[in-house]
């Protein structure tokens, strides 16, 4: 048997174990604080494993990134912005600064555009759950499996053997072809290859909350509308559409910051290779296989600062529904 | 014109209904199924791949072995068993994933407790700051980890994962479990604490069996994230102890540096498929509700 099915076993009953009897310790400690002081000091005790471990795992090694983006590949020496200049400064990584923001725009129309759209079809037929899962079911899987599966589809052999992708299959038989997507490089095709991939994957997701938040809308505002002779694409355009842009706001924030910290599809792809490299990886790489551990902190900072509007956007969202709450 | 006012809603509706089902009507069937195959087609396209013999993957398309299916072999999945490390690494990924779902969990829910009915000040503040950690990303956090993970002498281990997984997912456990928990009703709360019920008494007795179906729909998201994860493994445990490998770097492995045929790469993808599957499958309704009760709902 694999000795580490007992550190497993020890961790799934030890763990919760372990976690369970803390709360309970803390009503036992409470006990020696004076009474008036005891509802001020047990919320904290209670947040305490939360905040050792978002305080250990994110909070203070951002801080320690965002120092050692100031220093050279020698960490202690302070070397101001170069790493930032080296970033602004090299086609290489200039390239994957462009590739995130075609994956912003377009992930974002596709996904939430798609997602609409199907949103509002499925909502008309009566084999709606089955559509709803077909779509949906790719952000089961791993991003790594969903990789694989379309590396098949765009799989490219060499002009006169027998084509096994399934696109160049396609092509094939209408005489066309074959083509090398993900070498594409013309107008970032690739780059647009990999996104319709992870596209793919997030549609489903905007479909379902924009399709919960569809079934929100009164039945009855709708009915009065076309009563009153409005055709459907009025009815979606000036009722549908504005009721549910609070929603599609909300989509959009989170297909934007999945655009921005794209990864496995790209490593698993292309490898960043034939200018498909996009920031998350190019600072996996200048860390790791460059070993310029100065370069792979300012990419990520350079990652963090991209995302933080999106995150105050979210965050001012969040305060205006505490508000209403 | 002369229809009386009574009428006319119903004669409406009924001419509504009566144009759904011509031209309108048709398009919507047609292009739904349309993007439902365009949907399938991939996955289709490589399961049915990877159900036929090595030498018709290399030299013909899989559409030419359905009409009529012929020469479906299991052959691909022996090999990968036989020539990869995959039997280990869905081992692998079990053992990574079952304690990062349910260490979160707990650690999440005294939090979130605390969030929703317990007041201290600067309450809402924190709170907006977890939320905040909600788009942290997790590049900014591996340097500094790896190190310390080094310097302690862990690196490499399942605990280096479990760890991270935790931290990692704990933003996304509290906002969902303190949104459900914070609207539970405050009346049970009260009558409990007015019945002499200490906090741990009406948290484990009250909150926790009333939360379950968030709890559901979180293990089920965590679950999937750290199966699905590549990134986090990748960087803790890919170059020191690849014996610990989950599947997902594996095949990524497979793909860049060993350059494996479709005979490996598919079965390699579905057998890490399977488990995700199942569950999607048999707990859809709990994924759905903690998608939209994450993202539509504050």
């Amino acid at each position: 048997m694999d000795p580490r099915l007992g550190t497993a076993l020890a961790v799934v009953i030890g763990v919760p174990g372990v976690l369970v009897g803390y709360i309970y310790l803390t009503e036992v400690v409470l006990r020696f604080v004076a009474e008036k002081n005891r509802a001020r000091i047990r919320p904290w005790l209670w947040l305490l494993p939360a905040l050792l471990f978002l305080g250990l795992f994110l909070v203070i090694p951002t801080i320690l990134t965002i120092l050692r983006s100031f220093q050279g590949a020698v960490e202690g020496v302070w070397s101001g912005l170069d790493n930032y200049a080296w970033f602004f400064g090299t086609p290489d990584a200039l390239t994957a600064l462009r590739n995130n923001l075609l994956w912003v725009v377009f992930l974002t129309l596709f996904a939430v555009g798609g997602g609409l759209i199907i949103a509002v079809l499925v909502d008309r037929v009566r084999y709606e759950s089955v559509a709803k899962s077909v779509i949906f079911v790719p952000l089961a899987i791993s991003t790594t499996a969903a990789a694989v599966i379309w590396r098949f589809m765009f799989d490219y052999q060499s002009k006169g053997t027998a084509q096994t992708g399934t696109l160049n299959g396609i092509l094939g038989a209408f005489g066309l072809g074959p083509i090398s997507f993900l070498q594409v490089d013309t107008l970032a095709l690739n780059t647009i290859f990999l996104i319709i991939v992870t596209a793919w994957m997030w549609t489903g997701f905007a479909m379902v909350i924009l399709s919960a938040a569809l079934k929100g809308i009164s039945a009855e505002l709708l009915e009065a509308a076309r009563v009153d002779g409005a055709t459907e694409w009025r009815v979606f355009r000036f009722i549908v559409f504005p009721l549910l842009l609070p929603t599609v706001a909300v989509v959009s924030t989170t297909i934007v910051i999945t655009a921005l910290k794209t990864f496995d599809v790209v490593l698993v792809m292309t490898n960043g290779n034939f200018g498909t490299d996009v920031i998350a990886l190019r600072m996996i790489k200048e860390s790791f296989i460059n070993g310029n551990v100065g370069h792979g902190s300012a990419l990520a900072v350079i990652l963090l600062l991209a995302i933080i509007p999106v995150m105050a956007l979210n965050i001012s969202r969040f305060r205006a529904q505490e508000a209403i709450r | 014109m002369t229809t009386p006012v009574a009428i006319q809603a119903p004669l409406a509706r009924a001419a509504a209904r009566g144009r759904r089902f011509t031209g309108g009507r048709f398009a919507v069937h047609l292009v739904l199924i349309l993007l439902m195959a365009i949907w399938l087609l991939p996955t289709i396209g490589l399961l049915v791949n990877s159900l036929r013999s090595s030498s018709d993957i290399a030299s013909s398309g899989w559409w030419t072995s359905l009409f009529p299916p012929k020469g479906l072999t299991l052959d691909s999945y022996a090999a990968v068993f036989r020539e990869t490390d995959i039997a280990s690494g869905f081992i692998n990924s079990l053992f990574i994933t079952i304690p990062a779902t349910i260490i979160p969990i707990f650690v999440a829910a005294f939090a979130a407790y605390a969030f929703s009915w317990m007041n201290f000040p600067g309450r809402n503040l924190l709170f907006v700051v977890v939320v905040g950690l909600l788009v942290v990303p997790l590049q900014t956090t591996f340097i500094p980890i790896l190190r310390t993970f080094g310097q302690i002498g862990i690196a490499g281990e399942f605990l280096t994962v479990w760890l991270a997984h935790t931290g990692y997912g704990l933003p996304f456990a509290i906002y969902l479990l303190r949104n459900f928990m914070g609207s539970l009703p405050r009346e049970v709360f009260e009558s409990a604490y007015i019945d002499g019920a200490s906090p741990v008494t009406a948290f484990f007795r009250l909150a926790l069996p009333m939360t379950v179906p968030a709890i559901a729909a979180l293990a089920i998201f965590q679950f999937l994230f750290v199966w699905n994860d590549l990134l986090v493994a990748y960087i803790y445990l890919g170059s020191v102890r690849p014996e610990n490998l989950p599947m997902t770097v594996q095949i990524n492995n497979l793909v860049s540096s060993q350059g494996a045929g479709w005979e490996l790469l598919g079965p390699a993808a579905f057998i890490s498929m399977a488990l995700p599957l199942v569950v999607f499958f048999a707990l859809q309704r709990y994924f759905v509700r903690g998608i939209t009760g994450g993202a539509v709902k504050g």
